[in-house]
């Protein structure tokens, strides 16, 4: 499997470029809102100002007066260092200021506020004109008051606060990846849960998963559980079916046995005899091989879902010993227990196959009138059965290989085997943390087979 | 005194308009070089002699041309467009006009930006002195009158010894100097008694002037008792310093008016770059903490406000009010009526 980049990257990218869409949307707004503020600010002075001269008009003897008020100066230095242009002019004539100030674009009225941007003396400049009529003498005259302004301090202004609008988006965008990485990480913790909590389970464990999930995942929640649903009945359908075979196999092995045996006492010819011996022997053969190969199944299945029960390993050797015990006697092997309390966790029927094949080699692979011994001991946190004959030995060869499916030795000549036993026993061994110790008896002598396995 | 000279297109052969100012001194100052710093000014030779000989150590190759006129003659000459590179004037509302009406070329430098935001306007105008106005009086003129501390005991003492100081008040001509209208106009906002102050000088037969350096000098030989408003540089207290105590000068404790002296690079301006040393340098001087001896008191500490409390006429758009033709109509108008009681 390749994975084709993150979740948490990519949400957390997608939350970045999101965070700098706002931060760059944030900056302009108040870029633009500082400028409004600032423009907003000038016009009221502007205003305020030509207002306040507006309002000095008067006539005196038929004609217009007037005299520019102090403040309506002072106060056109409140935004920053602009340049002030002003004009006053009677029904079209000049009365003072700068008289190539720009005309208003439109027709004024009285009492309304006129503004106007545009050039003067190089520089855009704010203009803000009123008008008033003043009775001088009989004639109402029309009075336009402009006052401009340069437009610096708002540039000022607006610079500024876009400098800090810039420096604080920086910071918001700082924060809000931040808070995406999080955000993201977060979002999808129930995700990495469930992977945990499906890996922790065992290989055999394929009960549904009963967990509480967002709703995002519960496809594929179901989807999983579905597919283990699938899984089981399908092991559980080839588990049957390996019975099922074994069964059907060893039954007619049975009665072609018997009708043998019976066929072999009513022969009396000996090459007939012969043949005879050697039919039971191949259906003997067979019959141990699907044998073996139920067991080796059964281990299969019952090792992913291990069984953990107490067990005491002296209790587990004297059984399997007493179950062997018949067929050792046939060739007067003794059958020797040396036996101490060892307590181990483990699933009783596999152990008990693992014990039978390493003690159905001893007693198979010995010459008659001999001993087998079953040692208990414990060696630090492992419990040790080890079973030692006086037969042929393991071999020259390697002894891991005797482990191998269906391996057998040098030395099985005319001994019925499938070459399952000893691959059992490790299998069981393994399935339960420990090993299986393949060794030559001492003096060169026999084999000394150990199952070792951690302590309860 | 005043000598009627010709426009400066005549001085530098240069094609243009001819223009027509007084030029009260004029003198040139020859440097190693070819080029030529041309100043117009309305601070004396003999003020402004030390700061262009420590100019011309410093930038030897050089030459200035140094005219002095009156505040009015140097605003309209820059307004006319005379090659000036640059313009040095006590009068701050019409330096500030020129720089209002796009006549001032704006410069920066490292010294530009040490100037606090009071001393500057837009980089274009820059303030190197700053000077207060003071009352000059002669002491054996008014011995055992108690010696006034406010405009108001001034207006008193004027009041009740109406023989003693009959011909002997002068202040500014308003109408003539740049400079005491500034001062007048800026006071009449200032403090409430100007115009009747104003009233108690008219019936006194006040001498008028359109300069300080002659007013002090009236005082100094007695021929004036008292001198209103004279700008008080380094000059007059030296020259209170040398009289032994005959003339004495007075600081106004109710209000002081502080003026600024300004530089501006004229439009036309061609040594620009000369200019602008010079006015480092003066803005350096400007600056100065230690009490060095140049002839114009520095711009002085703490946001410009004095130790008195007093700050300077701010340089901003209010100081054009009162050029306005119509507000000058008035003010002088009813200063006429209050000064010229005969
Ligand atoms: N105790 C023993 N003594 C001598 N040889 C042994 C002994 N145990 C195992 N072997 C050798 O190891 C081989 C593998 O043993 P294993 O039990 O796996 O197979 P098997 O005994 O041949 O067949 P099965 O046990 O499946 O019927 C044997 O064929 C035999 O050669
Ligand atoms: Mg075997």
């Amino acid at each position: 499997m390749t994975p084709t980049g993150s979740i948490g990257r990519r949400l957390t990218l997608l939350l970045a470029g999101v965070a700098a869409l706002l931060s760059f949307l944030s900056w302009s707004l108040v870029t633009g809102l500082a400028r409004e503020a600032a423009e907003r600010t000038q016009d009221n002075v502007l205003v305020a100002s030509a207002t306040t001269i507006a309002e000095t008009l008067r006539s005196e003897q038929g004609e217009v007066r007037l005299e520019l008020p102090y403040s309506a100066f002072s106060m056109l230095d409140a935004i920053g260092e602009d340049r002030v242009f002003y004009r006053v002019t009677a029904a079209g004539a000049l009365l003072t200021g700068y008289a190539d100030l720009p005309d208003p674009d439109k027709a004024l009225l009285p009492g309304r506020v006129h503004f106007q941007t545009g050039d003067y003396s190089g520089e855009a400049i704010r203009m803000v004109a009123v008008q008033r009529v003043v009775l001088a003498g009989a004639q109402p005259v029309p009075v336009t008051v402009t006052v401009a302004q340069t437009r610096q301090g708002v540039d000022e202004i607006a610079t500024e606060m876009s400098r800090l609008a810039a420096a604080l988006s920086v910071g918001f965008f700082v924060v809000a990846v931040g808070l995406s990485a999080i955000a993201a990480r977060t979002s999808l913790r129930p995700l990495n849960e469930i992977a945990a909590a499906v890996s922790r389970r065992g290989p055999s464990d394929l009960r549904p998963l009963r967990r509480a999930a967002p709703a995002e995942l519960a496809p594929l929640m179901s989807a999983l559980n579905r597919l283990m649903d699938r899984l089981g009945q399908s092991i559980r359908r080839s588990e049957d079916f390996i019975a099922e075979a074994a069964h059907r196999v060893r039954t007619p092995l049975a009665t072609v046995r018997a009708q043998a045996e019976i066929a072999l006492h009513t022969i009396s010819d000996e090459t007939e005899r012969q043949r005879m011996r050697g039919i039971i022997r191949a259906v003997d053969e067979s019959s141990r091989s699907a044998g073996q190969l139920l067991d080796h199944a059964t281990v299969a299945f019952r090792a992913d879902d291990l069984a953990r029960d107490p067990i005491d390993l002296a209790d587990l050797a004297r059984q399997t010993a007493a179950t062997l015990e018949a067929t050792a006697a046939l060739r007067d092997i003794r059958l020797h227990l040396d036996l101490v309390p060892v307590a181990v966790a483990g699933d009783a029927v596999l152990l008990d196959s693992a014990l039978r094949n390493v003690l159905d080699n001893a007693i198979k692979y010995s010459p008659e009138d001999t001993t087998v011994t079953i040692t208990l001991t414990t060696v630090g946190k492992m419990g040790r059965i080890t079973i030692t004959d006086e037969g042929p030995g393991l071999g020259d060869g390697p002894t891991e290989m005797l482990t191998e499916r269906f391996r057998r030795g040098a030395n099985t000549a005319g001994i019925v085997g499938s070459g399952l036993g000893l691959t059992i026993a490790r299998d069981v061994v393994v399935a339960h943390g420990g090993h299986l110790d393949l060794q030559h008896g001492e003096h060169g002598r026999g084999a000394c087979v150990s199952l070792v396995l951690p302590l309860a | 005194m005043r000598i009627l000279g010709l426009a400066l297109g005549l001085i530098l052969g240069l094609a243009g308009p001819v223009l027509a100012f007084e030029v009260e001194e004029q003198r040139f100052y020859p440097g190693t070089g070819t080029r030529v710093l041309r100043i117009i000014s309305t601070a004396d030779l003999a003020v402004f002699t030390p700061y262009l000989l420590a100019f011309q150590q410093q930038r030897p190759d050089i030459g200035i041309d140094y005219t002095v006129t009156s505040s009015a003659d140097l605003a309209a000459a820059i307004r006319d467009g005379a090659p000036f590179d640059l313009a040095l004037s006590s009068a701050m509302d019409l330096q500030f006009q020129l720089a209002n009406d796009g006549f001032a070329r704006s410069y920066r430098s490292p010294i530009t930006a040490d100037l606090p935001d009071w001393a500057r306007w837009r980089d274009l105008i820059f303030a190197f002195s700053a000077e207060r106005a003071v009352v000059v009086v002669n002491a054996e003129r008014i011995a055992g009158l108690p010696l006034p501390a406010t405009r108001q005991e001034l207006i008193a003492l004027l009041r009740d010894h109406p023989q003693r100081f009959h011909g002997a008040v002068g202040t500014y001509d308003v109408r003539e100097s740049g400079l005491g209208y500034l001062f007048a106009t800026k006071e009449t906002r200032s403090t409430d008694v100007y115009w009747r102050l104003a009233e108690v000088m008219g019936r006194l037969d006040p001498q008028l002037y359109c300069c300080s350096g002659q007013m002090i000098d009236d005082v100094a030989t007695g021929r004036l008792a008292v001198a209103y408003n004279v700008l008080g540089s380094y000059a007059a207290e030296r020259l209170a310093r040398d009289s032994g105590g005959r003339v004495q000068i007075l600081r106004m404790e109710d209000f002081e008016n502080i003026m600024l002296r300004t530089a501006i690079i004229p439009r036309m301006a061609q040594q620009v770059e000369a200019a602008g040393a010079l006015i480092d340098l003066l803005l350096e001087t400007g600056l100065r903490t230690t009490a060095d001896d140049w002839p114009l008191p520095p711009l002085g500490q703490s946001g410009g406000v004095d130790e008195a409390g007093f700050s300077p006429i701010r340089l901003g758009p209010a100081l054009m009010v009162y050029l306005d033709p119509l507000n000058r109509r008035a003010f002088l108008a009813e200063w006429e009526n209050a000064m010229e009681q005969r």
